[in-house]
């Protein structure tokens, strides 16, 4: 499953911190995030999506505080 | 400016003038000798010191955090580290009685790192505003008939096809359809970039997204509101830029390896140089400066910014660019390979000749009977043509690339030459540039008919402008080899390929993708009507006149939103001037910051290091981040 989520992060280099970070998340197949747009376009196992996107919410906070995403 | 950013800059503004105040009078009256003694200095300190920890509470706090999630060289880290050091520095000279100096520039590498911080968000907040503005053409509500009564202020997703909408001056059109009462004028600047107002009465297309300027329209919705132009060009551009450039990726490389290497550089300035000339003061402070400078800030906002505001300034020209790898790409574009009709055509074909001319009527009123079942051009030029009733009663069977054959009273044979030998028939082989429909009824030759397509007006400057750049253009097309050949001539076309069925397309440029050198970019442009395969297949997909036309918005990467091929050169003005500003910008920042670095190792700055610093990471970022803007503007032909 593919999704486009809106977020909100404040400085270009956690925004690709939190790529990377959420890259490595098991189960997530490709992450892009667009600070200019504030969007993530994330694709991950159907199954277990909403997990990840748990996941990856948290792994992206542990970086940048502040960064925020609406799913 | 939002909230947050706006008591970020008061606070920037407040420590800004405090500072001043307290340089100035530091200047005047060297604070640190005020109160006389040993202890002297700590006025001077404490009053500093507590400008800094206003400014800098946030960092010293995200610092501290940070290196408790493992991450050490963050860029806060760094920040804090070279400010503290600075202040560490200033007291040990204090302590033993040298000249008191540094306080001050303790505080103002981090006060002004944040007025660089701050404007960094202001400026991309703001070009993040101006250019979702510029797409601002999502329609918030519909007036919809109801069973003959107007109900206002509908939301246009629950707007049925074939259900009249009512849109008065000042309103945008919040659905595809056709106006069925009044006139007046729109607006499409938003969509096409086009300047000039378009005129629409009964009868016209209109698509949503136009803003009426006029007089109040009703409108007969075509399309539900998410297959209309404005769902599928917001869906668009929302997406877009989901590939990163190559700029992009290089830049994020390097700023993992940069920031480590700098920081790993100042340490073993802090101590090898220390060691061997017994002066640790000099070099500790250098290296501080070297932290300051480590933070690929600058490049790592300003590229995307660029790209970004390039495709912002792309969409003014009513270009859109689908991400920014595609505006990279398209910078090196040299291969173009065109569809001939609608695209350097007009494609609006008129028959031209009948022949022979005194059997007219009879060979047009048996062409229009074959053709009237097809959706064509050519087929709707001949119907067009004969203008008279026509009879149904024929079974009607396309042949695949040969033409039709009706069968009813008698069979009707019209198509191209091949059909003819086919047949067996044999007949007059045509003369004049045209596509030729020749015309048998039960096997005997009748005569031909010749359509002939216009060519565009821009087509032939937009080729030779192309042509000038070393370009291949190379046209595709299903005529014969005659008319390929006279409308490739008279445009000036490098290359051509005639009598292609629809699938040879996609081969021919499949043949075309293989035989390319590497870094060719091959472009394939069309009207976006059956040539969706070609789009997604070809490097970049260019799909013109997109406004209107689903298929090509969803297959190509790169849309000219107008009909109008030259559009191609004016894409190539955005995309080169949006390349020359990324470069300008990577060799600008890693050129001084590069020089920053050598001449702070070297001494040359002295005690003005850290300001040197200062300009180095704050003001090289600011200058960069105003060069991108440029690439928001608009082209001017």
């Amino acid at each position: 499953m593919k999704k486009v989520i809106k977020i909100e992060v404040d400085c270009a280099v956690c925004a690709q911190k939190c790529e990377e970070a959420i890259k490595k998340i098991e189960g997530v197949e490709s992450c892009s995030i667009n600070f200019m747009t504030q969007k993530m376009i994330i694709q991950a196992k159907d199954d277990q999506f909403s997990e990840i996107l748990k996941q990856a919410h948290k792994a992206a906070r542990k970086i940048e505080p502040d960064f925020e995403m609406e799913y | 400016m939002s909230k947050k950013l706006k008591k970020r800059l008061i606070r920037i503004l407040i420590a800004l003038t405090a500072f001043i105040v307290l340089f100035v009078l530091d200047k005047i009256l060297v604070l640190a000798t005020v109160i006389p003694g040993q202890y002297g200095w700590l006025l001077a300190f404490a009053l500093y010191l507590s400008i800094y920890l206003y400014i800098g509470y946030d960092i010293l706090y995200k610092a501290a955090r940070n290196i408790a999630h493992g991450q050490l060289l963050d860029e806060n880290f760094l920040m804090c580290i070279a400010t503290i050091g600075a202040f560490a520095l200033a007291i040990f000279r204090a302590l033993n009685n040298m000249e008191v100096e540094g306080f001050d520039e303790a505080c103002a590498v981090l006060l002004f790192y944040q007025v660089g911080e701050w404007f960094q968000a202001y400026a991309v907040g703001k070009s993040r505003k101006d250019i979702s503005s510029l797409m601002d053409i999502r329609p918030d509500y519909a007036n919809v008939y109801k069973d003959g009564v107007l109900e206002e202020m509908v939301d246009p997703s629950e707007v049925n096809v074939d259900d009249v909408i009512l849109v008065k001056p000042g309103e945008k059109v919040p659905l595809d359809g056709v106006v069925v009462k009044g006139m007046t004028t729109l607006d499409t600047k938003a969509l096409t970039g086009e300047a000039i107002p378009l005129e629409v009465g009964e009868g016209a297309n209109v698509i949503s997204g136009s803003v009426n300027m006029s007089s109040t329209i009703e409108i007969k919705v075509k399309k539900a509101f998410y297959d209309s132009t404005v769902s599928k060009i917001l869906d668009l551009v929302e997406n877009a830029s989901s590939q990163k450039s190559r700029a992009e990726n290089f830049i994020t490389k390097f700023s993992k390896y940069y920031t480590p290497i700098v920081v790993i550089s100042a340490f073993l300035l802090a101590l090898i140089p220390s060691i061997i000339t017994k002066n640790p003061a000099i070099w500790i402070y250098r290296a501080l400066t070297f932290l300051v400078v480590s933070c690929p800030c600058a490049l790592v906002i300003s590229i995307p910014l660029t790209f970004f505001a390039g495709i912002g300034g792309a969409s003014k020209n009513g270009i859109l660019v689908k991400g920014s790898n595609y505006l990279e790409m398209y910078n090196k574009a040299n291969i173009f390979v065109f569809d001939k009709t609608g695209t350097l055509t007009k494609g609006n074909f008129v028959v031209t000749k009948v022949f022979p001319e005194d059997k007219k009527d009879e060979i047009l009123h048996y062409a229009a009977i074959a053709e009237s079942g097809s959706n064509h051009p050519i087929a709707k030029s001949i119907v067009a043509c004969y203008g008279k009733k026509i009879d149904t009663d024929y079974v009607i069977e396309d042949v695949q690339g040969f033409g039709i054959i009706a069968k009813g009273e008698s069979t009707i044979i019209c198509g191209n030459e091949k059909l003819m030998k086919k047949r067996n028939i044999e007949y007059v082989q045509a003369d004049g540039v045209g596509t030729c429909v020749y015309v048998a009824k039960d096997d005997e030759y009748l005569g031909y008919i010749l359509i002939s397509d216009e060519i565009k007006k821009e087509s032939k400057i937009t080729i030779s402008e192309l042509n000038k750049l070393n370009a291949k253009t190379i046209m595709l097309t299903g005529d014969n080899e005659t008319i390929a050949k006279s409308v490739a001539s008279e445009i000036g076309l490098t290359q051509y390929k005639a009598s292609l069925l629809p699938q040879n397309k996609v081969e021919e440029v499949e043949a075309l993708l293989n035989n390319k050198k590497k870094d060719d970019v091959l472009c394939f442009v069309g009207d976006g009507i059956n040539d969706a395969p070609v789009l997604m297949r070809s490097d970049i997909g260019i799909a013109m006149g997109g406004v209107g036309s689903d298929a090509a918005i969803e297959a190509s990467d790169i849309v000219l939103m107008k009909d109008n091929i030259s559009d191609l050169i004016k894409a190539k003005k955005v995309c080169k001037r949006t390349m020359r500003i990324v470069h300008e910008n990577i060799y600008f920042a890693l050129g001084v910051k590069a020089l920053i670095l050598i001449l702070t190792a070297l001494g040359v700055f002295g005690s003005i290091g850290m300001w040197m610093a200062i300009f180095g990471d704050v003001g090289v970022a600011f200058i960069a981040i105003i060069n991108a803007m440029r690439a928001n503007k608009k082209i001017n032909n």
